[in-house]
């Protein structure tokens, strides 16, 4: 926080005559529907800790700082307090602000990986003093947004050159290969979301349909045996071809095509037992054969299926739970919350925080949308593609549809540094949003 | 770029696919399958683990040298324990009722839901007891597994032991996997070949009610795997000779090690004292692993690759020959005065006018004279920093030998020894501070070298071989008809010329014909020993003897090393304890019981 207040030091400084600017002033032009649902979110994560935690054997009161769900609180508040400072803070100096923000955030990150002491294999915790820990790779997230926006903001989209290019794939992609340095891939293959805001500005869909396919072919060879999938891939290309003749006269590149899936699907092999460590493959593993690794990922994806798959349609009603409390289901707090959901609320309340956040990411595309400049646009996409990404892998893991990656779901989890950090993420989007609102109100 | 605003519809249309998707699938897991919503009722999927096999480990002609036997251990799982009466529970397990509830909190420290060892390694008869009273002690059960065991009491240095995983490896990365409880190998051949030995776990997913009642395997076992057994090893010791090499050691201190010379295979490997590795098997595997440690003869210690402190004594004059011979310094027929005002020479002898009489009678003032030929060639005009140079370049040389390097041998904690070095003394003395009248002792293998019983081994692997070793090791086979990892199978050879190495072999015949090393003759046998006595100066006591040959002299097949600490010169008892060796692997008989008795009788211990 050290980096805003200093800004906001110099802004007093330079035009005091904004000063009176205060927070009740945006307050009428704040995007409420984003507001109440950021609310609902972070309340309805507080309670599903609370039940991730609670023993019916040792009942310990939902705010006693213990256990996380006392602890979670006192993030939320320091969260209000940071939405306050955010929302008075001048939205001008994100914008201008952006490089210096993202250099000193790569700056951070390179620290940690050099000076950080390994905590489960992973150097990417910050020991900051007085027990209080900090994960930079978190806070590249929303500075990677601001530099990436700013960047898009300042060429022009139309003549888009390979040198401009080139230099949003290295904004995009330095803070991620850190991070991966620091082991911390889960967190690095957030940035692989920023793809999606960038189609929305101009980017080939060949990109977004090239990626999607690979990850999709990806998959599926785990999944799939070898042969049925080329077997498959072939039949839907002669397919292709009779439907469309046109395609024929194109068939040097069809076999080309053809060739690279088929290379691609034996790679995949390669890569899984060659390419990648023991930790890595063994989540891998665990998405094709949950039983391979039975004591490690394995057992979480077969444990946290249980418990969603034991909630039924209704659920069976708060703290009534039995597979996710104590550790059937490991992490039930942080990156496993929504076995909670699943468990205690069935098929209804899953579905119900789905829908939450597909209404706050649809949402964040109108707000998005609807802004004037390029940068705050990117920036709304951005702010997305995040969530997105986090809702995807997360949910997707506990019901075996992604490995598992130990990313937490947004405002939801357990987790200081998280919850910030998404909340940081949001409300600068949310306070760039309400000035704009003001600015055409007068 | 309207178009370009029309993408909003593919993102939002992303978005929308994968909460349907996402809704979907949750809609299939909740609500259309039932086998989740079965396994959860039952309470809970129980994954059971099965314990694989540990691979057994033979000697080189197939007999046992460490086998598994059954033991049980008393689990619990503290969230199933009800009504529990501790009293009770301390009468069936026979253990003080502070102690049970010692045991209870760790186990409830460890995990509320995971079993944990309550009590481990019950006999047959407290199994079958506990078993009976178990119905009333909901949340304990017992859990067969095997333990290693032992149908001999030898080699327990080389063979190691397993035990339970410490807290501190628990935390570590590398030893992912294991769980609390587990065993594994904590030294010798159990800690180097883990992973081989180790094997690979299976588990079977029961369902298990509130009661902790099976209910039946989950989804019919679709989801179980088999434990694999771990890989059997084949060692490259001969028990019988390992057993008669700790026969002859027994009272004594000190090191055997026997090597195959074309294979590197080790024969016998004796660190005395030494202990029964059954000791470390049973429940007071802890007091019996306290007793030894403090020990004040350090049985534990794993003298043949950890004692390396000691200098080799006179049979490093083998060595400083070959490099003199090597460097052009010297021939085959050279000769140097017996001249006592150098050096001391132990006893009268005959004139030393050839290397193999110089060998034949270890004549120390010959040694000094080679090595001070072959240190001071008058690279450069200052004797300082001639002296500097050449014992570099001498120190390259008697290295390749693997003097003063970890040889590799597969067994951990192997030092790797001292060999004079000018950065030694530099750091001593001063640079150009030093001469040869500084270094001249390790002429004669005393001063600043050190050299485990395992490298003089290999130096006399080495010279059987004329030029090269394959670094010593003691398995041959991992799985029974196996190789040895690929670092076993490739030869290093010195910087030596094999030419030189048959006058130095000529004169270790010599000592064992008619020198030193007379108690390990075996001509009676028709087998032409080579060997050389040495004595270790020992500042604390009494001197260490040393004796190393190899045999028959062509187309060697045993090369040995003797080393006793406290017992004087070497010809009285390392001599004698080689040549029975020999014997005894060459013929699989002893012959020369006298001798044999001559050594039980420890008489060499008293002569000073
Ligand atoms: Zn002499």
């Amino acid at each position: 926080m050290g980096v805003e207040q200093k800004v906001l030091g110099n802004r007093l400084v330079n035009t005091p005559q904004r000063s009176r600017r205060t927070s009740g002033f945006i307050a009428p032009h704040l995007d409420w529907v984003t507001v109440l649902l950021y609310f609902l979110l972070v309340a309805l994560g507080w309670m599903n800790i609370y039940a991730a935690v609670y023993s019916p054997e040792n009942v310990i009161n939902i705010f006693s700082m213990d256990i996380n769900s006392g602890k979670q609180l006192a993030w939320i508040g320091a969260s209000f307090l940071l939405i306050l400072v955010l929302l008075v803070v001048d939205y001008k100096i994100y914008e201008h602000l952006a490089y210096p923000i993202y250099g000193f955030i790569i700056l951070l990150l390179l620290v940690t990986l050099v000076v950080a002491k390994p905590i489960a294999g992973s150097r990417s915790w910050l020991d900051l003093g007085a027990g209080i820990r900090l994960q930079p790779a978190e806070l590249a997230k929303f500075a990677t947004a601001l530099a990436a926006s700013r960047f898009l903001g300042s060429i022009n989209l139309r003549q888009q050159n390979f040198k401009d290019q080139m230099i949003l794939a290295a904004i995009t992609f330095v803070p991620p290969l850190i991070i991966v340095l620091q082991n911390e891939t889960g967190s690095a293959l957030v940035f692989g979301a920023f793809i999606l805001a960038y189609f929305r500005e101009g980017m080939s869909p060949l990109i977004l349909i090239i990626g999607g396919s690979a990850a999709a072919i990806f998959i599926l060879t785990l999944l799939v045996p070898k042969l049925y999938l080329i077997v498959g891939i072939t039949v839907l290309m002669a397919l292709a071809t009779w439907l469309d003749y046109r395609l024929l006269r194109r068939f040097k590149v069809m076999i080309g095509l053809w060739l690279v899936v088929v290379g691609m699907v034996f790679s995949v092999d390669f890569f899984v037992n060659d390419v990648l460590q023991p930790h890595q493959q063994n989540r891998i593993k665990a998405l094709i054969n949950p039983e391979a690794d039975p004591l490690g990922y394995g057992w979480n994806v077969t444990q946290s299926k249980i418990a969603i798959g034991s909630g039924g349609l209704w659920g069976k009603g708060f703290l009534n739970g039995t597979q996710t409390k104590f550790d059937f289901v490991p992490e039930q707090s942080t990156d496993f919350i929504f076995c909670t959901i699943g468990e205690e609320h069935g098929w209804i309340g899953s579905t119900v925080l789905i829908g939450l956040f597909m209404a706050l990411l649809i949402r964040l595309v109108s707000i998005a949308e609807r802004q004037k400049s390029v940068f705050a646009r990117t920036y709304g996409y951005c702010v997305a593609s995040i969530i997105f990404f986090h809702f995807l892998v997360n949910v997707g893991m506990t019901i075996g549809l992604a490995p598992v990656v130990g990313i937490p779901l947004p405002f939801f989890s357990y987790g200081g540094s998280s919850l910030w950090s998404f909340t940081i993420l949001l409300f600068i989007l949310l306070a760039i949003d309400a000035n704009r609102a003001k600015d055409l109100a007068r | 770029m309207k178009y370009l605003e029309n993408r909003k519809y593919i993102i939002q249309g992303i978005f929308l696919l994968v909460g349907f998707v996402f809704a979907s699938r949750l809609f299939y897991i909740q609500v259309v399958d039932s086998s989740y919503k079965q396994a959860a009722e039952t309470n809970a999927i129980k994954p059971v683990i099965q314990y694989p096999f540990r691979g057994l480990i033979y000697d080189r002609n197939g007999k046992l040298l460490v086998q598994n036997t059954p033991v049980y251990d008393l689990m619990v799982v503290p969230k199933d324990i009800k009504n529990l009466d501790t009293l009770r529970l301390a009468e069936l397990v026979k253990l003080p009722v502070e102690d049970v509830r010692e045991r209870l909190k760790k186990a409830r420290a460890y995990s509320y839901v995971q079993p944990s060892p309550f009590y481990q390694k019950l006999s047959t008869q407290e199994f079958a007891y506990i078993q009976n009273n178990l119905i009333d002690f909901p949340g304990f059960y017992i859990n067969a597994r095997t333990a290693r065991g032992y149908p001999h009491q030898s080699l327990a240095h080389a063979l190691g032991y397993i035990a339970e995983i410490s807290p501190k490896q628990l935390e570590d990365s590398t030893y992912r996997g294991y769980r609390p409880g587990d065993y594994i190998g904590k030294s010798g051949i159990e800690l180097e070949y883990e992973k081989y030995l180790m094997g690979q776990r299976g588990v079977k997913y029961k369902m298990v009610n509130v009661r902790g009642v099976e209910k039946g395997s989950f989804r019919d076992g679709a989801f179980d795997t088999l434990a694999v057994a771990g890989e059997n090893l084949v060692s490259t010791i001969d028990l019988d000779l390992q057993a008669y090499g700790e026969f002859l050691m027994n009272g004594a201190k000190g090191s055997v090690v026997a090597i195959e010379p074309a294979t590197g295979e080790v024969l016998a490997y004796v660190s005395a004292p030494f202990y029964d590795p059954n000791l470390f098997t049973g429940k007071d595997y802890g007091k019996n692993y306290m007793a030894l440690l403090s020990d004040s003869n350090k049985t534990m210690f794993n003298r043949p690759i950890m004692a390396s402190s000691n200098p080799p004594g006179s049979i490093f004059k083998l060595a400083q020959a070959l490099v003199a011979l090597q460097d052009g310094v010297i021939t085959p027929n050279t000769g140097f005065p017996c001249n006592q005002s150098l050096v001391k020479c132990s006893h009268a002898h005959l004139a030393p006018t050839n290397l193999s009489i110089a060998i034949q009678t270890s004549c120390n003032p010959y040694f000094y004279q080679v090595f001070r030929a072959d240190i001071n060639r008058g690279k450069s005009k200052n004797t300082f920093t001639d002296t500097a140079l050449g014992l570099a370049e001498w120190r390259e040389k008697i290295t390749s030998f693997g003097f003063g390097t970890k040889l590799g041998i597969d067994l951990p904690n192997e030092k790797q020894g001292i060999i004079a070095s000018p950065e030694m003394y530099n750091k001593v003395y001063g640079e150009n501070r030093w001469k040869f009248s500084t270094i001249y002792s390790v002429s004669i293998g005393q001063g600043e070298l050190g050299v485990t019983p395992l490298q003089m081994a290999n130096f006399m692997a080495t010279i059987a071989n004329r030029g090269y070793y394959v670094t010593p090791h003691i398995v041959r086979s991992i799985g029974e008809d196996g190789k040895p990892l690929p670092e076993y199978q490739k030869r290093h050879y010195t910087s030596i010329d094999s030419k030189h190495f048959e006058p130095v072999i000529d004169g270790m015949a010599a000592v064992v014909e008619s020198g030193t090393g007379r108690n390990a003759n075996l001509s009676k046998l028709g087998i032409a020993v080579c060997g050389k006595t040495g004595t270790a100066e020992n500042p604390q006591g009494k001197d260490h003897a040393v004796f190393v040959a190899f045999a028959p002299k062509d187309n060697p097949k045993i090369a040995i090393a003797v080393y006793v600490e406290n017992a004087g010169f070497g010809a009285q008892s390392a001599a004698p304890i080689a040549g029975l060796m020999i014997e005894k692997y060459l013929t699989d008989s002893v012959s020369r019981k006298p001798m044999e008795k001559w050594v039980l009788s420890r008489k060499y211990l008293e002569i000073d």
